[in-house]
């Protein structure tokens, strides 16, 4: 947070409140069959809770847009780890070439 | 050492005494600490290195038995990796460097570099147990399951050394990016910061990003090993690929981080000795970034011989032609930062032109390995070896060798004996290539590495390779003597010796503890020997 | 202060993303064998307690909450504020810890521990026990992450008692605030994807 912007009480908790909210619903949408949107949807509604804790409560949202970088670059390149090494896995057997 | 520095002022003189240094904040005294341990360490891997080339004389293993030849070339890698060439440019030249190119006092957190150390040598303790207590034979690269469930020797304690060493290196990078972003002096923009801080930016950045995979890879092998959790043995369920690519997530732009420091070294000798701008400065610049970011997307390449999907195998392979660009990017623009500059030959130029032949053949050499087809057959032979060593040694050593005696005279505040430092970058190019380029036709005939014995008809290739160990230690040892006979006996140095441009020539020799009276106020390029030719940049 | 209050921000948010990478290596191990394995990973999330994991989700956000306002109080000088929200926040974790040592209890008394006692009779056992490698894994090193943040949190506490902190500097509780919300981001992700697998399938554990 920058030392000059101070959060009302009342952003955090509106933030507080939503995030307990998102909680509910990650385990109301689990128990409901939704066939393969399952996973994304948990998924998405984690991102949005994590979204909502890094902006609100960590405060990136009165950073400096380099913190803000260094954000998207760590989540980013998570993505990276996941992306590559899933298309090994995904991929196998894809050209026909025995056993690869 | 009471006789080293010249002002009474210098970081080295005050304070006194032991816990001075040990406890010190000062961002020069942490790269002495550094630049002792390194120093040793790199004795530890060189007499692993010495035992693996003697063994190399004959064809038969009758020297060691497998068993020790295993562990001799398992810690030689990691040794070497870990505990030298990782740490080397930046934990020592970029330490004492950074803060006084941009205009600092220090660096950002200089408690966390003292941490850095402390934790550096901690790891270096429990490796060293390690090392005591049983050896590791699995090879730098760890792989399952032999690692994790067969192998007899110390690996859990191995995995730890290497798991907190990581630190180090990520509380490094972490200091050098808030530094290099926040305490830049007025009108130190960064395109008139030198190439040098560029390379450490960047090399700073794989750290962060990097290292904690490695760190979570070697713990999930320690816990596999030591809990019996299964993470990456077949007999229960894991996958050893998997651990393949989290491990080369990392170790490959590790070896990035093993060169660009180098690279960014060169940038700034090559501009010293031929007193001129670095041609193409911002490509030179962008380059390090590009090498940086695309040297995450091509670990696969170590994957070639794996179940790696082809697929996945192509994708890889073409990343891995592109990352050779911007490295050759550079290679080019130091060509023509020297011609038609005014070369002098001084030991640098000898360390920069050692450095610019070998490195360039380690590069290309690299190119063979990215295609595919050619790395099936090149794949855990020679060629691998003699292509690493090519850069990591003839690159990124020879680099950390010039750079070490090109800020000798800044960092100690003595004059060396030039002709003695001729001499010995004569020894290494020398040693270097008589050791290194057999290799490259062993293993295009065939020779696999981690092996003690090999086919009669390779044993030629190999004396010669020995011998040519025998000359690249020599090449080694002497600036040891040297340097430290400059400690005692060396003409004390101006703040300038070599009319060089950069923050740094323009304090004493050594620096005072708080590198500048008052902050400099920067108003040129960088490297402005010539204003009048220049275009100004930034 | 400001320069240093934002350069501490920036270091610790590179910091932060070490730890992104570092949790990143497991949560990769995880997506693959969950490919690899979907019907083990069902098995074996229905063996977790999800009301425990539920209690845990919201603890841990109570716990952010609290940290929010603990840094805010030293933003605004409250002395009282960071006292009472940083005890909150010590107790919060604490709860976390207390939960997860009788979800571990639990298992341990269902020989769901890898390793010798692990109860191979299960459907997929083999692939089961790799589940619970991995959910021993990432829950343990966000727990031991919790007891650092806890550690921190106890001694920014001290420090606030003896009023070392106000709206002109309070750095230290900022940035320990970046660590608490970072562990608590990490069992966002912990939550659905150990515990809420194939929920809609019935059967749930404990």
């Amino acid at each position: 947070m920058s030392s000059h912007i101070v959060t009302p009480v009342r952003t955090y908790v509106v933030i507080f409140v939503s995030l307990l909210v998102l909680t509910a619903v990650t385990y109301l949408v689990a128990t409901q069959d939704f066939g393969a949107m399952n996973t994304p949807i948990a998924l998405a509604v984690a991102l949005l809770k994590a979204s909502l804790v890094v902006i609100y409560f960590m405060g990136v949202r009165y950073n400096t847009p380099l913190t803000k970088v260094v954000v998207i670059a760590g989540f980013f390149w998570l993505f990276i780890l996941f992306g590559l090494t899933l298309n090994d896995y995904l991929t196998r057997g894809w050209l026909g070439v025995a056993g690869r | 050492m009471s006789n080293v520095g010249t002002a009474p002022d210098s970081y080295l003189g005050a304070p006194y005494g032991l816990a001075a240094w040990l406890l010190t904040k000062d961002h020069k005294r942490i790269a002495i600490l550094y630049l002792i341990s390194i120093t040793i360490f790199f004795g530890v891997g060189a007499m692993f290195a010495a035992g693996i080339r003697l063994e190399l004389l004959t064809p038969k293993g009758d020297l060691w038995t497998s068993d020790t030849y295993n562990k001799l070339f398992t810690l030689h890698g990691v040794i070497m990796i870990f505990f030298f060439l990782v740490p080397s440019i930046p934990a020592v030249l970029g330490n004492f460097l950074l803060p006084i190119m941009i205009g600092a006092k220090d660096l950002a957190f200089p408690r966390i570099n003292l941490i850095s150390w402390y934790i550096y040598v901690v790891g270096a303790v429990i490796t060293l147990t390690a090392v005591i207590t049983g050896g590791l034979d699995t090879g730098w690269t760890f792989y399952t399951p032999y690692s994790s469930v067969s192998s007899q020797t110390a690996v859990t304690t191995a995995a730890l050394g290497v798991f907190v060493t990581g630190f180090s290196s990520i509380l490094t990078g972490l200091n050098f990016i808030v530094t290099t972003h926040r305490m830049r002096a007025p009108g130190m923009t960064w395109f008139r910061l030198p190439l040098f801080v560029w390379a450490m930016y960047a090399t700073s950045l794989q750290m962060i990003l990097g290292t904690p995979v490695i760190a979570i890879t070697v713990l999930l092998v320690a816990a596999e090993r030591f809990l019996g959790l299964g993470f990456f043995d077949p007999a229960r369920g894991g996958d050893p690929v998997l651990f393949q690519h989290l491990f080369w997530f990392y170790s490959h732009p590790a070896v990035y981080i093993m060169v660009l420091p180098g690279m960014g070294v060169i940038s700034e000798l090559v501009s010293a000795i031929s007193r001129k701008q670095v041609f193409g400065y911002s490509f030179v610049a962008f380059s390090s970034l590009a090498i940086a970011i695309i040297g995450f997307l091509v670990w696969g390449h170590h994957l070639f011989v794996s179940s790696q999907s082809v697929y996945a195998g192509l994708v890889f392979s073409i990343l891995t032609m592109l990352v050779a660009v911007p490295s050759a990017v550079k290679t080019f623009n130091w060509t023509a930062t020297m011609y038609k500059g005014a070369v002098t030959w001084e030991s640098s130029t000898y360390w920069v032109i050692g450095f610019l032949g070998l490195f360039t053949i380690g590069g290309l050499t690299g190119l063979f390995l990215a295609a595919m087809g050619m790395d099936i057959h090149l794949s855990d032979t020679y060629f691998v070896i003699a292509h690493f060593h090519y850069i990591m040694v003839g690159g990124s050593l020879m680099a950390y060798l010039g750079g070490l005696h090109f800020w000798w005279p800044k960092m100690t505040g003595r004059m060396f004996n030039d002709n003695l430092a001729k001499v010995s970058a004569i020894l290494v190019f020398v040693g270097f290539n008589l050791t290194f380029f057999p290799q490259f036709i062993l293993g295009y005939m065939g020779m696999p590495r981690r092996y003690h014995a090999y086919p009669d008809e390779f044993q030629v290739l190999n004396v010669l390779s020995t011998a040519g160990a025998g000359v690249l230690g020599l090449g080694y040892l002497l600036p040891a003597f040297y340097l430290t006979y400059s400690l005692f006996k060396g003409a004390k140095a101006p703040a300038n010796p070599w009319g060089a441009k950069g923050l740094e020539w323009t304090v004493p020799s050594p620096p005072t503890t708080f590198n500048f009276d008052e902050d400099p106020i920067v108003t040129e390029p960088a490297y402005n020997y010539n204003p009048s030719r220049e275009v100004h940049v930034g | 202060m400001d320069q240093q209050l934002e350069a501490s921000t920036l270091g610790m948010w590179v910091f932060l993303v070490t730890e992104i990478m570092f949790f990143g290596g497991m949560f990769m191990a995880y997506i693959l064998y969950r490919i690899l394995y979907p019907e083990a990973w069902v098995l074996g999330s229905h063996h977790l307690n999800v009301s425990l994991g539920a209690l845990n989700t919201g603890v841990l956000i109570c716990s952010s909450l609290t940290m929010a306002l603990a840094v805010r109080s030293a933003q605004v000088s409250s002395r009282k504020g960071q006292i009472v929200n940083l005890a909150l926040t010590i107790v919060l974790g604490s709860t976390f810890l207390v939960v997860k040592y009788f979800e571990y209890k639990e298992k341990f008394e269902h020989h769901l521990v890898p390793g010798r006692h692990f109860d191979m009779s299960l459907p997929q056992a083999a692939q089961q026990q790799l589940f619970f490698s991995i959910y021993f894994m990432l829950t343990g090193i966000h727990a031991a992450h919790m007891i650092v943040g806890i550690v921190l949190m106890f001694v920014i506490l001290v420090m606030s008692i003896r009023n070392r902190f106000s709206a002109a500097y309070y750095t230290p509780v900022e940035i320990s605030g970046l660590y608490w919300h970072f562990v608590d981001i990490v069992w966002i992700f912990l939550f659905p994807l150990l515990y809420l697998l194939g929920a809609h399938l019935g059967a749930h554990g404990g």
